[in-house]
């Protein structure tokens, strides 16, 4: 059998998201199961991302594996200059499967190349996050009961958020989606992914004013806007507080609308829509565990 | 006859191949990318002569060497458009355009300071996503290289 990685998003067909969908439920109704008995999964964190990390190696743990691993390259051999391909090559021989962290794009890319077993991208610089993407499907999933015809809004950094372009990628290969996208001028949604969208005849619409255009909702999704991302702090200071999702804000959404947010959220989300029940982002990390349970198994063919 | 009159600013090459047409700031690049620098033959270049296509443009003639296509489309993206002049006793036998390839090899550096192949040894890799202008898209970090942005390895 040829060895299966998860480095982007688009490594996926439709069918194995759905693929992915399917297992996830399985797992979330039944997760402990013994697929990963007697195996060996490395968790190379080679920068620290504990969310990410616990997620994976509770999924490997509810499948009966064994984790290996580092949590940030400090306590690695990568601080006395190993170089990747040295560390890749050795841990491949020790392991079945190897979750990968690391802060230079193509990392992961790079690291399928020189692996022996299959690697999974827990992220990579600012450039691919797939099984967060896949989680965020799971999440859709689950509240809309759909990923065809869904509305959604993407809201705060849409020019640095890798989660919003893979989440875009991902929803358009499903029927008619409509993408609404709200960011300050300077955090805009990059061309190319409007051009695709475009070419796909997908419907897309840009807004910089957070008001109850929300109304139509079916999922909001909510970034961080992050200040290392300005050049000019001033125009940091400008947007920062403009796009706060309150709870009087949901007043006139649909009912089935879910929030989401990939977490840590710093101050985009009231805390006063913690205890609203569209609020969706902590069961939203939760479905995390389920679907990397389903991506694992998937990719080394055990269901 | 004009011809007659007007000398051949480099000498001309009984079998081989004339690289015409290459941007004159972009010579030694086109030279490297060949592994010219290498060889064991005769090969004579002029640059900064007059050309009303670019302005200013350079030549090199390369004796007993023919390039396959795969190989001389390498030079596409810094001399796009380069033609080739296959020599056989004095007489041009065959002229070929470059072409710009699907896919670029270990040959052009990765914009993206962050890619990991700007931080360890690797071959880049890129495919054309765009020919007009050029727009390379890594294989690795999947961030797009444009024209203006290409660096030579």
């Amino acid at each position: 059998m040829q060895k299966r990685d998860l480095i982007s998003i688009t490594d996926f067909s439709k069918d194995e998201y759905l693929r992915i969908m399917e297992l996830a439920a399985d797992f979330e109704k039944n997760p402990n199961q013994n697929l990963l008995d007697g195996k060996v999964v490395a968790s190379l964190f080679f920068e620290p991302s504990t969310r990410t990390r616990l997620s994976f190696e509770t999924a490997i743990s509810r499948l009966s594996g064994r984790v290996i691993g580092f949590s940030d390259s400090s306590s690695s051999s990568v601080s006395k200059g190993e170089t990747l391909h040295d560390t890749i090559r050795m841990v491949s021989n020790y392991a079945d499967l190897i979750v990968m962290r690391h802060p230079l794009e193509g990392s992961a890319r790079y690291a399928s190349e020189v692996s022996s077993v299959p690697i999974i991208n827990a992220g990579d610089g600012a450039n691919q996050h797939p099984s967060q993407t896949l989680l965020d499907m799971y999440s859709i999933m689950k509240t809309q009961g759909r990923l065809d015809n869904i509305n959604i809004f993407m809201v705060g950094d849409l020019k640095y958020g890798r989660t919003v372009h893979s989440l875009l990628m991902a929803l358009s290969e499903f029927e008619k989606p409509v993408f609404n996208f709200i960011a300050p001028p300077e955090l805009r949604m990059p061309v190319e992914y409007k051009h695709f969208l475009h070419s796909k005849g997908i419907k897309y619409y840009e807004h910089t004013e957070f008001t109850d255009i929300i109304s139509e909702a079916d999922i909001i999704y909510m970034t961080r806007v992050q200040k290392e991302r300005f050049t000019d702090p001033i125009e940091y200071e400008k947007v920062k507080n403009v796009y706060i999702l309150k709870n009087k804000m949901l007043k006139n959404t649909k009912p089935t609308v879910k929030i989401l947010h990939p977490l840590p959220r710093v101050n985009e989300i009231h805390p006063d829509v913690d205890s609203n029940p569209k609020a969706y982002y902590f069961e939203q990390a939760l479905n995390g565990v389920f679907t990397r349970e389903a991506i694992i198994a998937h990719l080394m063919g055990l269901k | 006859m004009e011809i007659e009159r007007k000398a051949l600013q480099v000498n001309a090459i009984k079998d081989g191949t004339v690289i015409d047409h290459i941007p004159a700031e972009r010579l030694f690049d086109v030279i490297n990318i060949l592994g010219l620098f290498n060889s064991q033959e005769m090969i004579t270049f002029g640059t900064n002569l007059d050309s009303k296509q670019l302005g200013k443009k350079g030549i090199i003639k390369v004796a007993n060497r023919f390039f396959q296509d795969q190989e001389i489309n390498k030079i596409a993206l810094i001399a796009p458009h380069a033609k080739l002049n296959t020599i056989k006793n004095f007489e041009v036998v065959d002229k070929r355009v470059v072409e710009i390839p699907s896919e670029i090899g270990n040959i052009v550096k990765c914009f993206n300071p962050k890619c990991i192949t700007n931080n360890e040894k690797i071959k880049t890799r890129f495919a054309v996503i765009s020919e007009k202008p050029i727009e390379l898209k890594c294989f690795y970090c999947e961030k797009i290289t444009n024209e203006g942005e290409i660096v030579i390895k």
